[in-house]
């Protein structure tokens, strides 16, 4: 039985947008992506302009959309409901992402001590291979030099520590209405993510190694890379909760897109720990 | 057509009515298609298998058993409990005790089924105290099989005539079940196998044999068997392994000790004869007649019989850069293969002879009439000169 | 209320035509693209088993070569998972959900939208590699490597294909759980949702922690390809035997995802015609909660056959055996839903019905090939294809068949032809049968999946099993036309036309009104 005040209270319209063009956009943008992107692969010449285009559609898209989403939010149509179906929506988004780098990491755990000691038993084929990481593998002959933890790395990882703790200061400015601390917090956090993709790069350029250097080689950029793609995209996020502070659209009460974004870098550092434990200390 | 020798699969008594009843379904098919209705697992000719096979009949009655207490109840609501019979329905939704029971029952029989499951498990695994062992690698679409520690190495191709398959002449018994050279091993003796891939992965495998191993590139695998009886066995590829997958036979011929002796002697004589054929010249003719035959073994199930290839997927090789242009990049191709294609290293498979006989086939065969001709001198040449 | 004058200002004029369809924010207008785009791959996918099934009429070559017959095996199983079955169940999810729950709509309509017309822009990628250079993937729905590797131009474009349907699906999943756990009318606890919400709730969890890890294996998989990188090639240190485990984490999962809903449909269409309330609700929540968790675990028994450790391979023995336990109880329940009930056989009844009996076939064969000993002489054979046809076909596609019947007149607002869909039910359960059930006997008998020609002894059974399935395939074309029939008219079918029903949707009037339930109803 339910009091008639709880019935009242979500008698609210829930807001459902009006028809929009963008979803069916994105997807003509996805698939001119997509096509471009194969050509591409298959060295085909209207390759990269297809993918030019494709990216091009993609981020009118994302624009309009982002676009509409915070025209709405201004004008106030989304109520308590609708703020909860965020933020519902990001918790599930952010735990597909942790399957996504938990197959990764299930990949690098199963190489290094499950098919590595096969190998090794495999001693017919491959003779005198012995379990060891990091392997470029029993085919191939070259010796990996890993990079040291404790250069670039753990520095990177203070660098992206500290980006966390800016950006909680930033997101304090925030909930007690100091604009001038959310302003410098976000800056500041964007700026030590720049740092940390700048570094990146120059750890990729100096490493002994490439990507196809083995199973060590393979393991390695594709979980970095893929992380730094997400620091990237984090980094371009912040960015834009940055515009849209300085154009004063948060109030301390209602601020989703700077919690939203906030929870996806605070995820991104975890990922990092991760990485820098058992991809660059074991 | 040939029809099939009827085998008896030492199936139970009560597997008869189904088949019966099939065969009376089946009157309507041409009596030239009708071979036996097989139902059950093939008559075990290893103990594994056996063990399998009875595991498998006692699953089924369990099975049987719980369809019955479950669908007995359904039939009887079915015809009792319906509307149109004037039964009203009740009210319950729940019932405590009875879904209890219905939740432990399944345990205890779930527990009873995996003891003896675990224990042939633990029996197939152990491949341990062997007598022989064989090592079984998979190629795109061939076994081959190496007697280790003897000097017997040898691949066992389909012999199925492809006219067979394309229907211009009639199927044969074995058809699609038959190779050029089976495996041959003792009676009685435990055969370790340990099975490997050169290219994608195979899965060797005899129903008999209770055996079913897949062949993983890069790794070893093991399997076991014993099998007391002589005869021969026949299985196929279990694995997709790409055009060829259908046409990749697995045939183990089980034979007496003395026989076995005699045929191993017999394996060594020809290893001798390959060794001394590889240092003689031979004339194109010989080398063209010996290579179409290694063509159609090993090349035409991607190339085609016609040297066109299937465009898009295989390479023609009628006209082809490669098949006409320079001799030594010819060899090599087909020596060492291309990486990340169905396009194997044949040099590890065939002979000097084989390839020095298929490489000059494919370079005067139908639009390629390069005159050109390549001894095992050669691929011996180039073998060393890569070995540097 | 004014709010509902608010709710109309906004949205109340939908375009027409086209537009109407390519900018919907409205989740029926979705569900039905959703069931439209379905029915259109069931029939493609069909058409290509009714090619493999016409080629393995008699043993030889007739029709088609080995690289063309793996093309077909390939894409009918490729397109029957992610264009007809899965978008099928988003349909209902799309349709039902919110008229189950009281929503006035989806969480969010404009994602919901991208969500579908991401499928088309997946099956356009999909369905051009058959005019590609080297034909269509032929490597098995599976995409083992090293076999993945050596493919053409269309292995990429197939991998990128299934990037997209997996941006769709997480979407799609992450709408679901969004609009199930926040937009239930009030007094709708979690414990009082209808069966089938609550078996999407969960499917639509395992699609969000699955489909993430297909992306990142098929994502090696264009690595391997392209970029020259070593995870499965065992001369690098890596291995293809990891590609299976981690599509297997993904496949097993999957496999749930297609059932669990058709579960859902099922637990609503019994209590209806048995005119009784489902037995055991809570036990069967807590089942389809085990299920999915169980089918975390379980994945490597797809691999039996790889040559695990023997921990690993009586590790993934034991957890399969205890599905039979959750499995085993719904199937329980549901006969104890219809005992002392009072029963009438209308179509949708006819196929939930068929179901429980023949998924249980399925399950059965299911857990004759959960025994490690047995699985390995049967791994890889036609029994395998047997026992997925039985969960898949007479499993969720029945279970699909039986909804839509049981739906349309909601959807539609007309009833549907009573003694068509009788015939075309038993056309469908007889011809399935003949199809499948001798797939048993030739998986028992030694034949191999996946292979194009045949030797002599399994000749019957073929010719058996092609019959059945030209009768088969035949019969859905009688479907498709049951179903344009109702759409275009037919008696009206007020708003509740079946007496034993009792979800929200049927408060509703048929078909419902655009929006429907703009104020949530309060449920007691």
């Amino acid at each position: 039985m339910q009091a008639p005040a709880e019935y009242a209270a979500h008698a609210d319209v829930y807001y459902v947008p009006p028809p929009s063009i963008w979803p069916i956009v994105g997807s003509v943008a996805l698939l001119t992506l997509a096509a471009g992107f194969v050509m591409v692969l298959h060295q085909m010449a209207a390759g990269p302009l297809l993918m030019a285009l494709g990216a091009a559609i993609l981020l009118v898209m994302l624009c309009g959309w982002f676009g509409a989403v915070i025209r709405e939010s201004l004008s106030g149509k989304y109520d308590a409901q609708v703020d909860a179906s965020f933020r519902w929506g990001m918790v599930w988004f952010i735990f597909s992402e942790v399957m996504f780098f938990a197959g990764f990491f299930g990949a690098l755990f199963y190489a290094r001590n499950v098919a590595l000691s096969m190998l090794a038993d495999a001693q017919l084929l491959w003779p005198g291979f012995t379990a060891a990481w990091p392997t470029a593998g029993p085919g191939m002959k070259t010796a990996i030099t890993p990079v040291e933890a404790w250069g670039i790395p753990a520095f990177n990882t203070l660098v992206l520590l500290s980006s966390g703790a800016t950006l909680t200061w930033a997101h304090r400015g925030l909930q007690r209405g100091r604009p001038l601390q959310l302003k410098l917090g976000l800056a500041l956090t964007i700026a030590l993510g720049v740092l940390f993709i700048g570094l990146q790069i120059h750890e990729y350029g100096a490493a002994a190694f490439t990507i196809r250097d083995g199973i060590y080689g393979a393991t390695f950029y594709l979980l970095t890379g893929f992380h730094g793609f997400h620091v990237l995209l984090g980094t371009v996020m912040l960015s834009v909760v940055l515009m849209r502070s300085l154009a004063g659209h948060f109030t301390p009460a209602r601020h989703f897109a700077f919690v939203a974004v906030a929870w996806y870098w605070h995820f991104v550092d975890v990922i990092w720990l991760l990485l820098f434990i058992f991809v660059y200390c074991l | 057509m040939i029809e099939p020798k009827h085998i008896d699969r030492g199936v139970g008594p009560y597997f008869c009515a189904i088949r019966s009843l099939i065969a009376l379904l089946a009157g309507a098919l041409p009596a030239s298609a009708r071979a036996e209705f097989a139902v059950n697992l093939p008559a075990p000719a290893s103990a594994l298998a056996q063990q399998i096979f009875d595991l498998h009949t006692t699953i089924l009655w369990v099975c049987l058993a719980i369809l019955i207490v479950v669908f007995v109840p359904m039939a009887i609501a079915l015809i009792r409990h319906r509307r149109a019979a004037g039964h009203p329905a009740a009210k319950f939704h729940d019932n405590l005790k009875v879904e209890i029971a219905w939740t432990l029952v399944p345990v205890l029989i779930l527990i009873a089924m995996a003891w003896p499951a675990t224990r042939l498990v633990a029996s197939m695994k152990d491949t341990s105290k062997s007598d022989l062992t064989i090592k079984v690698t998979g190629h795109q679409w061939k076994w081959e099989y190496e007697y280790l520690g003897e000097d017997i190495r040898f691949i066992s191709n389909t012999s199925t005539p492809t006219t067979q398959i394309d229907g211009g002449q009639s199927k044969g018994e074995h058809y699609l079940l038959e190779v050029d050279r089976p495996l041959v091993v003792p009676a009685g003796q435990k055969i370790r196998l340990v099975l490997t891939s050169s290219d994608v992965i195979h899965s060797w495998w005899i129903p008999a044999f209770g055996v079913k191993q897949d062949a993983i590139p890069g790794f070893i695998r093991e399997a076991w068997f014993t099998v007391d009886k002589t005869g021969t066995y026949r299985g196929q590829c279990a694995e997709l392994c790409g055009v060829g997958h259908g046409f990749m036979p697995v045939v183990v011929e089980v034979v007496g000790d003395g026989e076995f002796a005699a045929w191993k002697q017999q394996q060594k004589a020809l290893v001798a004869a390959a060794t001394a054929g590889a240092t003689k010249t031979y004339a194109l003719a010989e080398l063209k007649a010996l290579g179409e035959k290694v063509y159609g073994a090993n090349c035409a199930a991607c190339h085609q019989p016609t040297g066109m290839g299937i465009p898009g997927a295989f390479p023609a090789l009628s006209g082809s850069k490669i098949a006409t242009g320079d001799r030594s990049a010819h060899i090599d191709r087909v020596m060492n293969g291309k990486a990340n294609t169905a396009m194997a290293a044949f040099g590890a498979q065939l002979s000097d002879l084989d390839l020095a006989a298929v490489i000059t086939y494919e370079r005067n065969s139908w639009n390629n009439a390069t005159g050109d001709l390549v001894q095992p001198a050669d691929i011996a040449a180039q073998r060393s000169g890569s070995a540097k | 209320m004014n709010s509902d004058a608010i709710a109309l200002d906004d949205h109340s004029h939908a375009p027409s035509g086209v537009m109407r369809w390519l900018t919907s924010t409205n989740h029926k207008d979705i569900g039905t693209l959703y069931l439209c785009f379905s029915l259109l791959m069931f029939f493609f996918a069909g058409a290509l088993a009714m090619l493999i099934r016409a080629e393995l009429f008699q043993p030889g070559l007739q029709l088609f070569q080995p690289a063309v017959f793996n093309q077909l095996t390939t894409m009918h199983g490729l397109i029957m998972i992610f264009g007809a079955i899965m978008p099928s169940l988003v349909g209902f999810a799309n349709w039902q959900v919110p008229l189950m729950i009281g929503a006035s709509d989806m969480a969010f309509p404009r994602l919901n939208n991208w969500s579908f017309w991401l499928l088309p822009a997946a099956g356009i990628l999909l369905i051009s590699t058959f005019f590609v250079p080297g034909g269509a993937l032929a490597g098995g729905w599976t995409m083992y490597p090293p076999l993945f590797i050596q493919g053409g131009i269309a292995y990429d474009i197939a991998i990128l294909a299934v990037h997209i349907l997996g941006v769709s699906s997480i979407m799609g999943a992450i709408n679901i759980i969004v609009t199930i756990l926040n937009m239930r009318a009030p007094g709708m606890t979690l414990m009082k949702m209808p069966m089938f919400v609550w078996t999407w709730l969960i499917t639509a969890f395992l699609l969000v922690a699955v489909m993430p890890v297909l992306a990142c294996a098929i994502t090696m998989l264009l690595a391997d390809r392209n970029f020259g990188t070593h995870f499965f090639d065992a001369a690098g240190g890596g291995d293809p035997v990891m590609f299976q485990h981690l599509f297997w984490f993904f496949g097993h999962p999957e496999v749930y995802i297609m059932i669990l809903p058709a579960f859902g449909i099922v637990s609503t269409i019994i209590p209806t015609f048995a005119r009784k309330p489902l037995f055991g609700y809570v036990s069967m929540v807590y089942a389809v909660a085990s299920i999915a968790f169980l089918s975390f675990i379980v994945w490597a028994h797809h691999m039996f056959t790889t040559g695990m450790p023997l921990g690993g391979q009586l590790f993934f023995m034991y957890t399969t055996m205890l599905i039979a336990i959750p499995t085993g109880i719904k199937v329980f329940n549901w006969v104890a839903t219809l005992w002392r009930g009072s029963i009438s056989f209308e179509t949708p009844m006819l196929f939930a019905l068929a179901f429980v009996f023949l998924f249980t076939i399925g399950g059965f064969s299911g857990l004759v090939l959960s025994l490690v000993p047995v699985d390995i002489q049967l791994q890889d054979t036609y029994y395998v294809v047997a026992h997925f046809h039985y969960v898949l076909f007479s499993g969720s596609a029945m279970a699909i068949m039986g909804g839509v019947y049981y739906w349309l007149p909601k959807w539609t607002g007309h009833l549907y032809d009573e003694r068509l869909g009788k015939i075309h039910f038993w056309l469908t359960a007889v011809a399935f049968n003949i199809t499948f059930f001798p797939m048993h006997f030739l998986g028992l008998a030694g034949m191999p999946r996946r292979i194009p020609d045949y030797a002599l002894q399994f000749a019957d059974f073929n010719r058996i099993a092609s019959l059945g399935a030209f009768l088969l395939g035949a019969s859905q074309l009688l479907w498709l036309y049951i179903v344009i029939k109702c759409v275009r008219g037919g008696a009206p079918a007020g708003n509740q036309p079946w007496d034993g029903a009792d979800t929200l949707e049927w408060t509703q009037t048929s078909p419902p009104p655009y929006h429907s339930f703009v104020i949530p109803p309060l449920v007691k």
